[in-house]
């Protein structure tokens, strides 16, 4: 009887929460760098969109790539800012959800793979296939940069999956993340979004006599801001038009550096086909 | 038994040193075997640094930088009360008719699946709402006191019972079997209300906001000042719960939890009948039931049940298996080193061998050491030394360890030695330790299936154990992938928990279970 008094109230809350959580329009974002700072850039994002798009707006922080993506499938919330991968997967699982806006700088973005200072590696041109053997660290198991492309391009060049190229291969969790491992010498090679390289090299984080790049990848396309196709429905006609807008109208050079992108363009999810063909290859996800 | 002995004979207590000795020997060997295979590499090429820096957070804790620390610490109780109340309920109905197979078969599934794991599932179904913490951490406890109630019911003493004349088994049950075994009840749900709160603050890892979420931010950032004061605030919530528990004032906690954080969800249905329907089938069985609308239904079965077979094979030799391998190498190592641990460590905490003073201390680590999650201990010795089996032995073993090192200590304050008895090491191995050691091997038994699950979840930090593909298979959105590892992470727990069932039985070990 108890039991069931509990299973009632939990309906009941269940049923009262679905209402009361209508009006906010919410986002996350993946985790790929120190949380703390996407705190900081995510708050201010969210206040520019409730002034523009006149609803309230609220970011949730997840802890992983796939804790933000599993938020999207679920509603929980209706707009992203995914990797490529993620946001493939995110559109996959989704029907109906758009990518909408692109950093200008996510048209051709690249991965570099750096190397602990004890490895004796230096930048040349040329894949680095000196690096066979070595303990190797990705960021997490779900990112672009820090795993997608470079385990392509491992699988390319070495003709290995990393499991066997290496001595030992991690998932760091984000690109912070890796950088620090890289640079303790936890791991002698590791592969990291290029942004939060340059981004930690700026603020002084970065000891170039301990960690430097090796070798940057080709380019491809990856971050994007990803929304459900059900927002016109919940929120009013041209309510996707808008939001688009908003992202790509962003000039306030505060609000970009935060990314840290020049700016917003729009994109369309066919932009994305290279990754999900990438993702395929390497078996991260079924045809 | 066997061989049927004469009731007259004494409990074959003394013949059974040398079974204790054979056991010990085993678990010895098989964990010395394990080291061959284990990776202990330390990755670090400089690990002092980070801990001059966890150092200098300990000494320096920072509880002004985050605002978050209040609402965090409400947050951890109001899934662990909720949890734990859930939980109570819901097994001790189920061990009303625990003498039932499926009952028992059913409680020892879900309590074999880690609350981690019951979290990641539940994520997928409801989001990161606090209906998800609260089932995660209400569902394998259900399954856990389930069994600890039953046993506790049948255990109870069945005069009272016999000497009724009446034949309505709840009135009996009610009038003698739960009075009786009441104390004990609440005494270990009590204990387990403890565990509700390490669970509830490892859920943070996965995105719920407990502590665990703050504690993952700052150190793995960094920020030793910041993880210091959480990691002050857990210690402090933990070793005051006998102030703050009270009988009377549960109530009034359980409904301020509940109004705090009502459990509510984000649930659609589609989500539901989708992740049931295709998500955790098999991929190569989806959309079964199309091809089987075609004239070659009978073709296209063995094609599927081919492709099934391929699926599972590659599933099996890339990720079961050495997902199992790594799972049994590292629990085995973990179980002995907890042994070795507990039984260095004992005296600490025993009239026997120190002054009141110096036991408290001595006692304090053992407490510290036994309310910091091994999630959490593993994850700090990760940054230390790296991703390979070492830190996760040292976690489980400093945990597990310090909680028997703990019971240990109070069990041998009962033994009375003589007043010349020797002192020393000579007392502690000659005195001590014989009297000891058939206690120390049923907790340690004990914590077998609690060592095994664990060693599953440390998994998720980046060590090649079943947790680390089944957190792979989450991060893919396999979800078919997902379920498969979990349930044999089930089995293997299931498994090493009716060993040491066994292995107790075997060599006449007991214990109470509001000890442990």
């Amino acid at each position: 009887m108890r039991l069931l008094t509990v299973y009632t109230a939990l309906l009941v809350s269940l049923s009262l929460s679905l209402h009361t959580q209508a009006e906010t329009f919410t986002f996350t974002a993946i985790p790929d760098q120190d949380e703390s700072r996407l705190q900081e850039r995510f708050g201010k994002v969210a206040d520019y969109l409730q002034e523009q798009l006149n609803v309230e707006v609220k970011y949730i922080p997840v802890k992983s790539y796939a804790a933000a993506v599993t938020a999207f499938r679920n509603n929980q919330v209706q707009l992203a800012w995914f990797g490529g991968l993620s946001g493939v997967q995110a559109r996959e699982l989704t029907e109906g959800s758009e990518a909408i806006a692109q950093g200008y700088e996510d048209q051709f973005f690249t991965s570099y793979f750096i190397a602990h200072s004890s490895t004796g590696l230096s930048k040349p041109g040329a894949f680095p296939s000196e690096i066979r053997g070595k303990t190797f660290t990705f960021g997490s198991k779900g990112s672009t940069s820090g795993r997608l492309m470079p385990e392509f391009y491992i699988r390319e060049y070495l003709g290995q999956a990393p499991e066997d190229a290496f001595k030992r291969v991690g998932f760091s969790g984000d690109h912070s993340r890796t950088i620090a491992l890289v640079q303790s010498g936890v791991f002698e090679v590791g592969a990291v979004n290029y942004k939060v390289w340059e981004k930690e090299l700026a603020s002084g984080t970065i000891d170039l006599n301990e960690v430097s790049v090796i070798w940057s990848t080709p380019q491809y396309p990856d971050y994007q801001w990803t929304i459900r196709g059900d927002v016109d429905t919940r929120w009013g006609e041209g309510f996707k038009n808008k939001v688009q807008q908003a992202l790509i109208n962003i000039t306030d050079p505060d609000l970009l550096a935060a990314f840290p992108r020049q700016s917003f363009v729009a994109t369309t999810n066919d932009d994305y086909a290279p990754i999900k063909s990438t993702a395929i290859a390497i078996g991260l996800i079924d045809e | 038994m066997s061989h049927c002995e004469p009731i007259h004979r004494p409990a074959p207590v003394a013949s059974s040193a040398s079974g204790l000795r054979r056991v010990s020997l085993v678990l010895a060997l098989i964990a010395i075997i394990c080291l061959f295979f284990a990776d202990l590499e330390t990755y670090s090429a400089n690990p002092w640094n980070e801990l001059a820096r966890m150092g200098a957070g300990l000494i320096a804790p920072n509880f002004w930088s985050s605002q978050v620390i209040i609402s965090a610490v409400l947050n951890t109780l109001a899934f662990a009360l909720q949890g734990i109340a859930l939980a109570a309920i819901a097994g001790f109905l189920l061990a009303l008719v625990y003498r039932l197979f499926w009952v028992r078969a059913f409680c020892a599934f879900i309590r074999a699946i880690h609350e981690l794991f019951w979290a990641l599932i539940f994520i997928q179904l409801f989001g990161l709402s606090p209906l998800t913490g609260l089932l995660a951490i209400a569902i394998p406890y259900a399954g856990t006191l389930a069994k600890i109630y039953g046993e506790l019911f049948e255990e109870t003493d069945p005069e009272p019972r016999n000497n009724l004349t009446t034949t309505k088994s709840l009135s009996t049950f009610f009038y003698t079997t739960l009075p009786l075994a009441w104390k004990p009840l609440t005494q270990y749900t009590s204990y387990r209300f403890e565990c509700a709160i390490r669970s509830s603050i490892v859920l943070g890892f996965v995105g719920l906001p407990t502590l665990g979420f703050h504690l993952e931010t700052a150190l793995s950032e960094g920020q030793y000042s910041d993880a210091a004061a959480l990691l002050y605030t857990l210690l402090a919530l933990i070793a005051t719960i006998r102030w703050w528990l009270k009988k009377s004032l549960l109530p009034i906690y359980l409904l301020a939890a509940i109004i705090y954080l009502p459990p509510t969800a984000i649930f659609h249905w589609s989500t539901f009948t989708q992740f049931f329907t295709v998500d955790i089938i098999p991929a190569p069985l989806r959309g079964a039931e199309v091809s089987l609308l075609g004239n070659s239904a009978a073709a296209s079965w063995g094609v599927q049940s081919a492709e099934l077979c391929d699926w599972f094979m590659s599933l099996w030799s890339q990720q079961i298996l050495p997902g199992i391998c790594n799972t049994l190498i590292l629990s085995q190592i973990a179980l002995v080193v907890t042994g070795l641990i507990a039984l260095l460590c004992f005296p600490l905490n025993s009239v026997l061998f120190f002054k009141p003073l110096q036991r408290y201390c001595g006692d304090g680590l053992l407490i510290i050491g036994r309310t910091i999650p091994e999630y959490l201990l593993a994850f700090i010795a990760l940054l230390l030394v790296g991703p390979s089996m070492l830190p996760a032995i040292a976690a489980l073993g400093i945990h597990n360890g310090a909680i028997i090192a703990h019971l240990l200590g109070r069990f041998s304050d009962d033994i009375s030695l003589r007043d010349d008895a020797c002192h020393g090491i000579n007392r502690y191995f000659y005195e001590v330790l014989p009297r000891l050691y058939r206690q120390f091997l049923a907790f340690l038994l004990y914590r077998w299936e609690v060592i095994m699950r664990e060693t599953a979840i440390l998994g998720m930090l980046g060590i090649g154990t079943l947790g680390f593909y089944i957190d792979s298979a989450f991060e893919e959105f396999r979800f078919d992938r997902a379920m498969l590892l979990i349930l044999c992470a089930a089995l293997l727990n299931i498994g090493a928990d009716f060993l040491a069932r066994q292995l107790r039985k075997q060599l006449h070990l007991k214990t109470t279970p509001e000890t442990l």
